[in-house]
C-alpha cells in the first residue's frame, strides 16, 4: 500500500504539510502497513491539497481539498473500519480532464516522489541518456532531435537541435550546457511543476543536451523566488552522484558530466538568455547585443548552449520513444505538446499538458471548466508581458505558434491569465506597461523611456484624466519602443497595449471620453450611491470612510457626497447589504 | 581616511549585530573571484538579512570587484535589500494571476494592518514586506510568501489573520 501527498509549492500554500504529518501520525498509531511519501504537482491545484492512496490490489484512490476531517476518514479506511473517506474522491469529470491531457513534460509530475532517485529509475528513469552514450553518436541525438521537431518552450519556440548543433560546431573544448529555470513571466509556474515535481528528468534532459553538443559542465539558473524548487534540485543533483549518473565516467563511458545550480536574484530580463550569462558572471543582468550568440560565446565567452526546463523535460521522452512520434503529436508548425498554466478567473486553475493545436475554448471550458462563477470570458492574456490579450471571440483560435502570432499575442512559456467581465482592460494594458518599467535594465533609451512615457498616458486614462490623442500617442510609442529596443524584453513590451487597443479600442474611449471604466477598476472612473430601499442605515459606511463624505442619520438611509468622495471604495466594501451601488 | 594600523584589527561594520565571522568561510572560499559576487551577496543578505553599505564594500574588496560595481550589483537585483528587514519577510505577489484577482487589496490591508509601506520595518521589527512579480503559486492567487511557505487564495481577512498568528506565535515564544 502507497499514499501520496502531493507536496508542490501550490500543494504546500494549500496546507499539503499539514496533511502529511497529520497521516503520518495516524499511520504510526495505527499500525499501518504502509509507505507514505510526497509527490510533486499534478496540475489539479484547485484541488489541493491531494493524497493518492494505492491500495495492495493496485486501486488507486484519488482524494481531493483533504482537510484533518478527510485525513481521519481515510485512516479509517486504511484499517478497514467503517468510513466516509468516499465524499472526497475526485469528482468524475475532473478524473476525465486529467486522463484527456497527454503527458510528457509533466509524465511524472504528481506520481513519483521527486525526493527518491529510485522512483525516477523505475519509470524508465535515466534509459534515454544511456542509450545515448553507450548507442548513439552526438551526431545522431541531434538528428532524433531534428525529427521530433521539438522548438524551445522559453518563449520563441526556435528549433532545439538547430542550437545544439551550432553549440557542437562552435570550437573550443570546453562546452556549457544552460538551463533557464528563471520563469519570469509571472502567471506560468510549469518549469516550478517540473523542478519540483520530477527533477531528474530535467537533469537527464540537460545531459543529453550536454552529450549533444560536447560539455561537460551544466549550470541551472533558477529563479529566487523558487526555494523549494532549489531544495528539491539540489536533493536530485546529490542523489544523481551517488549514483554515479552525474560526475566522471558515466555509465562505463567516456562521458562525464556534473552539474551546479545558481540561484537568480530577483530580475525579470534575467531570464533574457545574454542578460542570463551576464548574471551567472556574477554582472548586472544588462543584455548584449547578438551575434555573437551563447553558442559561439556565452559563459565566460565560451561555447553555450541555453535552454529552457520544459524544453529539457521533453528530450528524454524524445530519445525513449524516437523523435517521429512527438512530431506525429502536434500540427504543422509546432509540434509535440505544451503545459500550460491556468490561472486568474478560472473555475479549475492549474496546469495542463495537451497537444499543439488544441483551441483555447478546448482548454478553458474543458481542463479549465470554465470561468469562476459563471461569469462570461473577455479574454485570455497569452505570453505575459510579451504577449498580449486574445479576445472572446477568438476563443477558437488553435494554439500553435502561427495561430497566436496571428492574434498579436504569442505562445511564451505557456501561461494563459483568464479574464471575465470584471477585468479592466486598459487597467491590464498598465499594469504590464508598470511591469516592464520596473524590469527594464535601463540599457537602451527606447525601453528605458518610452515604456515610462506609455506608463504615465496608462495611468491618466485608468486616473480619468485621459485626453483626446492619448491613444494615438500610445500606438504611436508602442511602434517605436518595439522598433528601437536592444533585447526581447523591449521588443515585445508594446504588445500588451497593442492588443488591448486592437480588440478592446471601446473600453480605452470609454475611460477617455465617458470618464466610465465597465469593469469597475479604475477607482478614480467610478461613483459610489447609497440604494436608499437597501440601506438600514447602520452606520458603518459612515464610520469606515476616511474622507468623511458619507452623513446620515441613523436607521435612516445614508448620503456619500460625491465631492467628498474619494473613491477608496471602503464603504461598499464593508455593508452588510450591498446597499452602496458601484458605478 | 587614517593609518595603517587597522589592517591588523578585526574589520567591524556599522551594524554591531552582524559578525562578520560568520561570512568569512564563504569569502575565503570564493577570495578574488568576482564571478561568484552574486552568491557571496546572498550568502551574506541569508545570514544578516540586509547588506549594509560597509559590508558590501567590504565583500567587493575580498572578491576583488570594484565597490561600485559591487553597489551596481545590489541594486540591479530586486533580491538585495540594503535596509534591515523584519524578523518575518512579507513577499506580496503582484503577478498577473494575483493582480486579476485582486492583489493590490491584499497590499492594502497589510500594510494598513503592519502601519507600514513597502520595504519599511514594523516598530517591533516582527515584519516587512516586498512586492514581487510572481511566486508560481498563481493557481490560488492572490499568494503571498512568508519566511518561503506561500499562503494561497487570500482575503484581506485572510492575509491580516495569518499575521495575526504569526505575532500570537512569537509572543509566546517570548513568554
Ligand atoms: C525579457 C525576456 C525574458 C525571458 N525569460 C525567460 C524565462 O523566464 N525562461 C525561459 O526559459 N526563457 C526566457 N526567455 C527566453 C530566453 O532568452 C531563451 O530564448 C530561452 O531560454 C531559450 O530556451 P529554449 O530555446 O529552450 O526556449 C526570455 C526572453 C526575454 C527576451
Ligand atoms: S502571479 Fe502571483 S503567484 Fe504567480
Amino acid at each position: 500500500m502507497r499514499i501520496t501527498v502531493g507536496e508542490g509549492s501550490c500543494g504546500v500554500a494549500a496546507g499539503a504539510t499539514e496533511i502529511y504529518s497529520l497521516l503520518e501520525q495516524g499511520i504510526k498509531a495505527f499500525g499501518i502497513d504502509c509507505m507514505l511519501t510526497v509527490t510533486g504537482c499534478i496540475g489539479m491545484c484547485y484541488l489541493e491539497p491531494i493524497v493518492n492512496v494505492t491500495l495492495s490490489d493496485g486501486q488507486l484512490a484519488t482524494y481531493v481539498r483533504v482537510s484533518a476531517e478527510a485525513v481521519g476518514e481515510i485512516l479509517k479506511l486504511l484499517c478497514n473500519e467503517e468510513n466516509n473517506a468516499e465524499q472526497y474522491l475526485i469528482a468524475q469529470q475532473d478524473q476525465e480532464n486529467l486522463d484527456a491531457q497527454q503527458r510528457i513534460a509533466l509524465q511524472n509530475c504528481g506520481i513519483i516522489d521527486p525526493e527518491n532517485i529510485d522512483e525516477y529509475l523505475d519509470a524508465q528513469g535515466y534509459q534515454a541518456i544511456k542509450k545515448c552514450i553507450t548507442e548513439l553518436t552526438p551526431e545522431q541525438v541531434i538528428d532524433e532531435m531534428q525529427a521530433s521537431g521539438l522548438g524551445g518552450r522559453g518563449g520563441a519556440g526556435f528549433p532545439t537541435w538547430f542550437k545544439w548543433q551550432s553549440a557542437r560546431g562552435s570550437e573550443g573544448d570546453k562546452k556549457y550546457m544552460i538551463c533557464n529555470a528563471d520563469e519570469g513571466d509571472p502567471g506560468a509556474f510549469m518549469d516550478r511543476a517540473v523542478i519540483e515535481g520530477d527533477p531528474h528528468q530535467l537533469i537527464e534532459g540537460i545531459m543529453i543536451g550536454a552529450y549533444a553538443i560536447g560539455s561537460d559542465e551544466g549550470i541551472v539558473y533558477v529563479r529566487a523566488e523558487y526555494p523549494l524548487a532549489i531544495v528539491r534540485l539540489e536533493l536530485a543533483i546529490i542523489q544523481a552522484r551517488e549514483r554515479g549518473i552525474l560526475g566522471e565516467n558515466i555509465f562505463g563511458t567516456d562521458f562525464c558530466f556534473d552539474l551546479a545550480i545558481k540561484a537568480g536574484a530577483g530580475a525579470f530580463v534575467c531570464g533574457e538568455e545574454t542578460a542570463l550569462i551576464a548574471s551567472l558572471e556574477g554582472e548586472r543582468g544588462m543584455p548584449r547585443l547578438k551575434p555573437p550568440y551563447p553558442a559561439q560565446k556565452g559563459f565566460l565567452k565560451l561555447p553555450s548552449n541555453i535552454n529552457n526546463v520544459e524544453t529539457f523535460a521533453n528530450v528524454p521522452w524524445i530519445i525513449r520513444n524516437g523523435g517521429s512520434a512527438f512530431a506525429a503529436i502536434g500540427t504543422e508548425d509546432s509540434k509535440g505538446t505544451k503545459v500550460f498554466a491556468l490561472t486568474g478567473k478560472i473555475a479549475k486553475g492549474g496546469l495542463a499538458e495537451v497537444p499543439m493545436g488544441t483551441t483555447i475554448r478546448e482548454i478553458v471550458y474543458g481542463v479549465g471548466g470554465g470561468i469562476r462563477g459563471g461569469k462570461a470570458f473577455k479574454a485570455v492574456q497569452m505570453g505575459g508581458p510579451s504577449g498580449g490579450c486574445i479576445p472572446a471571440k477568438l476563443i477558437d483560435t488553435m494554439i500553435d505558434y502561427r495561430s497566436l502570432a496571428a492574434t498579436g499575442a504569442i505562445m511564451g512559456s505557456g501561461g494563459m491569465v483568464i479574464m471575465d467581465e470584471s477585468t479592466c482592460m486598459v487597467d491590464m494594458a498598465r499594469f504590464f506597461i508598470e511591469f516592464t518599467c520596473n524590469e527594464s535594465c535601463g540599457k537602451c533609451t527606447h525601453c528605458r523611456i518610452g515604456n515610462r512615457r506609455m506608463l504615465e498616458i496608462l495611468e491618466r486614462i485608468c486616473n480619468g484624466e485621459g485626453q483626446d490623442g492619448d491613444i494615438e500617442l500610445l500606438s504611436a510609442l508602442a511602434e517605436q519602443v518595439k522598433d528601437g529596443s536592444l533585447c526581447g524584453l523591449g521588443q515585445t513590451s508594446p504588445n500588451p497595449v497593442l492588443t488591448t487597443l486592437r480588440y478592446f479600442r471601446n473600453e480605452y474611449e470609454d475611460h477617455i471620453y465617458n470618464k466610465k471604466c465597465t469593469a469597475r477598476q479604475c477607482k478614480p472612473l467610478l461613483t459610489y450611491t447609497v440604494i436608499d430601499d437597501l440601506c438600514i442605515g447602520c452606520n458603518l459606511c459612515a464610520k469606515r470612510c476616511p474622507s468623511g463624505a458619507i452623513t446620515g442619520e441613523l436607521k435612516k438611509p445614508y448620503i456619500i457626497d460625491n465631492e467628498k468622495c474619494i473613491q477608496c471604495g471602503k464603504c461598499a466594501e464593508v455593508c452588510k447589504f450591498a446597499a452602496v451601488a458601484v458605478d | 581616511m587614517g593609518c595603517n594600523c587597522s589592517e591588523n584589527k578585526k574589520w567591524e561594520c556599522s551594524d554591531s549585530s552582524i559578525d562578520i565571522a560568520l561570512l568569512e568561510p564563504e569569502l575565503a572560499k570564493h577570495a578574488g573571484s568576482p564571478i561568484n559576487l552574486i552568491k557571496v551577496l546572498q550568502k551574506a543578505q541569508e545570514l544578516y538579512g540586509y547588506l549594509p553599505l560597509d559590508l558590501i564594500v567590504y565583500i567587493s574588496s575580498a572578491l576583488g570587484v570594484k565597490p561600485a560595481k559591487a553597489l551596481g550589483v545590489v541594486t540591479f537585483y530586486t533580491q538585495f535589500k540594503t535596509k534591515p528587514v523584519g524578523k518575518h519577510l512579507i513577499l506580496l505577489c503582484r503577478g498577473t494571476a494575483c493582480h486579476v484577482n485582486g492583489a493590490s487589496g491584499i497590499e492594502e490591508a497589510v500594510s494598513e494592518y503592519l502601519g507600514v509601506s513597502e520595504g519599511d520595518i514594523t516598530p517591533n521589527g516582527l515584519f516587512s514586506y516586498n512586492n514581487v512579480a510572481c511566486l508560481g503559486c498563481c493557481s490560488l492567487s492572490p499568494v503571498m510568501m512568508i519566511d518561503n511557505k506561500a499562503y494561497g487564495n487570500l482575503t484581506k481577512d485572510s492575509a491580516v489573520k495569518i499575521l495575526k498568528e504569526i505575532e500570537m506565535r512569537e509572543a509566546s515564544l517570548c513568554g
